[in-house]
């Protein structure tokens, strides 16, 4: 009975993992492409092809503008996307450096960067990226700052706590025993070891990423024209609910597709890894 | 008591750190805020007397406690965007005053949903174990983690507003002329902030009852012969709830943040919008306040869950 459910659970893990894969997949190669290419451009205007509803010739139709909104959904997918993995690169690489140092030596620091990731964790997030992005102004460039300010303490606490439980692991302890100096065993004895861990961590800050910016370009405080954003194409199309609803729905279900698809991916990897 | 108290320095220990964060902050930042008012054309001595007016001649450090005390006082100071000369000031109370009600509004009938509707549906799926209610209450939780609430908040517009014409979108009725009609148009926003939110909750309360119904007073209680409906709400809900209150008050602080974006959404005149135009116009003196009043909101109301939690559970002592 045990062997079928184990067997179960790993092909529905599986099934979470390509379907997944897929979603996320199918993204990468929109998003990317649409750096770089797209059928249409997307700034020219059309006067004769405002508000053309979803066709062959214009997929999700066009806009206020008659631009094509495929290709500027493509083009914010790709910025929405990059941004997003800037943002977890830089908070992902901020948080593997302080939490190792004070997971793996405690003492004062550590006390001092506790209180401050404390401090900031009962704060709403979206706050925080607001205040810094009105100190620094708008811009995607800004909007990567802030928010990889934003997401430095999430990184730190699942860091350290990792760094906690193996500083005094068997292996760690014969390692300083022979040794090894202590940057070669923060960087090549432990931290190979918290990649599983920090891996979900990566994933579910990815995902909050996304959101964030798109909900800061929503509030026009994120990227300014004419960088395409799904985030601010919502807001321009809200105005046209009425009367092209697939102007507002385009990037709108970008948005979920990208999410969707990360967070099916990430359970999928989390599944079949248990 | 002496829990309390140390909660309560706490409180005001971070309100003190975020107030100097806040007022610093905004101190790095160039740009003249004299000229910002009065213009390029006005006279030096005009400039120096205004900037004399706004306390911006001494140094940071002093004017950070003339701020400190000026709040404590109730004088929040002033807009830089809206006022236009010195004659004619427009002080931060006034503006913030007429929005506040908005946001609260929105809030308290965005709790009262989640309250509402979450408590009654987590029993029912606890005691049913509904196929149906599973699936679907799955399926908005996890579509409540990929769609982000402005989505939601166009998509509830779109439904309800254009198909079905519940309400006029962008019709926002003040709660000054019409209350009933106000509560009538906050409904519709305060659904999208609280959906997610009620099948987080149901959810959080069905596992949490399903915990505690495997618990051994449950067994012994049905074996006194109490009745399955008053082993239910008696005993097992009482102590289910207790993780639901602390999750609640996460969420309470989750909708202040969430309003603020849902109030652009809705175009409600509320203090999240106000937020968003005075970053965009750099209007620092009023974010500075909103920042310090949203964390104040925030701080207390985990504050008061942490004090409401001793209260429901004597089990937690004072030590």
């Amino acid at each position: 009975m045990k062997r079928i459910r184990s067997f179960n659970e790993s092909i529905s893990g599986n099934k979470y993992l390509a379907a997944g894969l897929i979603m996320t997949g199918l993204a990468l190669v929109i998003g990317i492409l649409g750096l770089f290419w797209t059928p249409y451009s997307t700034t020219a205007m059309s006067a004769a092809e405002k508000f053309a509803p979803p066709s062959i010739r214009h997929l999700f139709g066009t806009d206020n503008f008659g631009r094509d909104i495929f290709s500027r959904v493509m083009k914010g997918m790709g910025t929405t996307i990059g941004i997003s993995a800037l943002v977890v690169f830089f908070s992902g690489t901020a948080g593997i450096l302080l939490g190792a140092i004070t997971g793996y030596f405690g003492g004062l620091l550590d006390e001092a960067v506790m209180r401050l990731t404390d401090a900031v964790n009962g704060f709403p997030s979206i706050l925080m990226a607001l205040v810094i992005i009105s100190i620094l102004g708008n811009g995607k460039h800004n909007v990567i700052i802030s928010l990889g300010i934003v997401f430095i303490p999430s990184f730190v606490r699942i860091v350290r706590s990792e760094f906690i439980r193996l500083r005094d692991a068997d292996y760690i302890r014969r390692a300083r025993l022979m040794g090894v100096g202590r940057l070669r065993i923060l960087f090549v004895h432990i931290l190979p070891n918290i990649f599983s861990v920090f891996w979900v961590s990566v994933m579910i800050g990815f995902n909050n990423a996304i959101l964030a910016e798109s909900g800061m370009s929503y509030l026009g405080i994120g990227v300014q024209p004419p960088d395409a954003s799904l985030g601010k194409m919502l807001s321009d199309a809200q105005g046209y609910l009425q009367s092209a609803p697939w102007y507002a729905l385009a990037p709108g279900l970008a948005i979920v597709w990208i999410v969707l698809g990360f967070s099916l991916f990430s359970e999928g990897v989390r599944r079949c890894g248990e | 008591m002496k829990y309390i108290g140390k909660k309560l320095i706490t409180l005001i220990m971070t309100l003190f750190l975020v107030s100097v964060a806040a007022f610093l902050a905004f101190q790095i930042i160039p740009g003249d805020v004299v000229t910002s008012i009065l213009g390029t054309e006005a006279t030096p001595e005009r400039e120096e007397q205004l900037r004399q007016e706004l306390g911006l001649d001494k140094p940071p450090v002093v004017r950070y406690f003339a701020w400190a005390a000026d709040v404590l006082r109730g004088d929040l100071g002033v807009s830089y965007r809206y006022s236009k000369n010195m004659n004619e000031m427009m002080p931060v109370a006034e503006l913030i005053g007429d929005k506040l009600p908005v946001t609260l509004w929105l809030a308290a009938v965005s709790m009262l949903l989640i309250i509402g509707v979450s408590i009654p549906l987590g029993v029912l799926w606890a005691r049913s174990s509904n196929h149906f209610l599973d699936g679907l209450l799955g399926v908005i939780t996890q579509a409540s983690m990929a769609v982000p609430s402005f989505f939601l908040g166009i998509l509830v517009t779109y439904l309800f507003g254009i198909l079905l014409k519940l309400f006029a979108p962008g019709g926002y009725i003040s709660y000054q002329e019409n209350f009933s009609g106000f509560l009538g148009y906050l409904f519709f926003p305060a659904m999208s902030i609280a959906v997610p939110k009620i099948a987080m909750t149901a959810r959080f309360l069905r596992n949490s009852m399903l915990t505690e119904l495997r618990a051994d007073y449950v067994r012994t209680a049905y074996s006194k012969g109490a009745t399955k409906r008053r082993v239910m709400y008696r005993h097992v809900l009482r102590n289910a709830m207790m993780p639901v209150v602390t999750f609640l008050g996460m969420i309470i602080a989750e909708i202040v943040a969430g309003s603020i974006v849902i109030e652009q959404v809705f175009s409600l005149p509320g203090i999240g919008r106000l937020l968003i135009s005075s970053i965009s116009t750099r209007d620092f003196p009023v974010v500075e306040i909103l920042i310090l009043y949203i964390t104040f909101v925030v701080i207390f109301v985990y504050f008061l869950v942490d004090i409401l939690y001793r209260v429901i559970d004597p089990r937690i002592s004072e030590a």
